[in-house]
């Protein structure tokens, strides 16, 4: 009996670790300073009721110019494991100003997979950007809604309205279920308000931030549905020989159903842009999957993949550091901006402050995100 | 509907988790018993929904 008792306490000790460990994750508190362009913070519960109140009723920021003009969805965290994502959308949200136009900033689109790390995949559960007041420290997240928010997934995934069958893990998969369903599952009335609310902010150019594995053949693109082909191939040509660094141009498949580049630009008046950066850590031949390979996506296992011709990117000793997906991301919507202006002087969106790839490159991600201990706390937001 | 579901999910796992410290329970070798308890934790988790 004595026997039983003591490993009925190790079992005890160890779950307790585990369960501190996991709770404090999902519950740590990302803090936001509004930048100076900010005029309000409402939620995306604002624009469909069933989400008000629920782990996905994100922050919705809100940049607005004095003169009117276009309006711009950035959306984060669609995928929280791709932090690159969230970090520039952060960056927007801390640091733009705009002189027309308005932007509107979601950090944690899938505010639940943001909670969570992949099962079974040894993430670390969050990781910290070096600033010079200390850092600051994010949660990791995961591809898929928490479990504890949506379960237990079906046999079967089928895509609304399309139909279309899908892996079933991924009707937790924000990006699988666009344009979302009122009466759906937890992800599926997330994205119903995301397109509702992008209906009804008249929002005309929407973009999904991304990060993707280095053998996955979608890469160092701007994915664009055919509303934004054009765009996306202006800003394409543009980036290349002026910012330090190429981003290809793939059309939105119309085969594969549930993607926000496919489905908002179908369902909605926007067009629909999906941005997508190379990030080692969610390669499937890495080595030790921890905060240094997601920081700095040095990795020698897949540099020694792209010896071997397995690659979609390329990828070297200098791996592919946190700030330099950032800096692509930021840069890449500047220049699709300042390229949807020239075209739509009536709609067009003027913003500054935000940092281009080679500020972010040289000066880090860090030093563009601001420190909540000196802030205004009225001035101060969490996700 | 799916919060019907939801709910025999965790009810499914709560029987299980019984099940597991019963057979806990009726062990005689050690093995078997942390063999147990480690097999017991995630349901644990999951019914405390802290994971």
């Amino acid at each position: 009996m004595t026997r039983k008792v003591a490993i009925a306490i190790l079992g005890l000790v160890l779950a307790v670790f585990a369960g501190l460990s996991f709770y404090r994750s999902r519950h740590l508190r990302e803090p936001v300073v509004l930048g100076p362009g900010i005029s309000r913070v409402v939620k995306l519960g604002d624009y469909f009721a069933p989400i008000k109140g629920t782990v996905n009723d994100a922050n919705v920021y809100i940049i607005e110019g004095k003169e009117p003009g276009g309006t711009i969805l950035l959306l984060g965290g669609t995928h929280p494991e791709e932090p690159a994502g969230r970090l520039a959308a952060w960056i927007f949200a801390e640091n733009a100003s705009l002189a027309r136009g308005r932007i509107l900033v979601i950090l944690s689109a899938n505010r639940s997979a943001t909670t969570v790390t992949r099962l079974g995949g040894a993430y670390p559960p969050d990781f910290t950007i070096p600033t010079a007041w200390g850092g600051q420290t994010f949660r990791m997240g995961d591809r898929w809604s928490n479990p504890l928010d949506q379960w237990p997934d079906p046999e079967v995934y089928l895509h609304y309205p399309t139909r279309q069958e899908l892996a079933y893990v991924d009707i937790r998969n924000l990006n699988r279920a666009f344009p979302g369903r009122p009466n759906g599952t937890l992800t599926e009335r997330t994205c119903f308000a995301i397109t509702e609310l992008i209906r009804r902010e008249k929002v005309d150019i929407e973009i999904d931030f991304h990060e993707a594995e280095l053998q996955y053949p979608v890469i160092s693109t701007i994915v664009a549905h055919e509303k934004g082909a054009d765009l996306a191939a202006a800003a394409s040509m543009f980036i290349s020989s002026v910012e330090g660094f190429s981003i290809g141009v793939e059309n939105s498949p119309k085969a594969l159903r549930g993607l926000s580049h496919r489905e908002i630009g179908d369902a909605t008046d926007a067009i629909s842009l999906l941005l997508e950066a190379p990030e080692p850590f969610l390669d499937a031949t890495r080595g030790r999957t921890n905060r240094e390979l997601l920081l700095t996506g040095k990795d020698e296992f897949i540099v020694r993949a792209g010896k071997r011709g397995l690659l979609f990117e390329k990828i070297d000793g200098r791996g592919w550091p946190i700030d330099v997906r950032v800096g692509r991301h930021t840069s890449t919507v500047l220049q699709l901006l300042e390229i949807w202006s020239a075209d739509h002087p009536d709609k067009a969106v003027a913003v500054s402050g935000v940092p281009r790839y080679g500020d972010v490159v040289e000066k880090g991600t860090g030093a563009f995100l601001k420190d909540p201990k000196a802030a205004d706390p009225s001035k101060l937001a969490y996700e | 509907m799916d919060t019907i579901v939801t709910l025999l999910y965790y009810l499914l796992t709560a029987y299980i988790a019984v099940l597991l410290v019963r057979n806990f329970l009726k062990r005689k070798n050690w093995q078997e018993e942390v063999l147990y308890i480690i097999v017991l934790i995630p349901f644990v988790l999951r019914l405390l929904r802290l994971k």
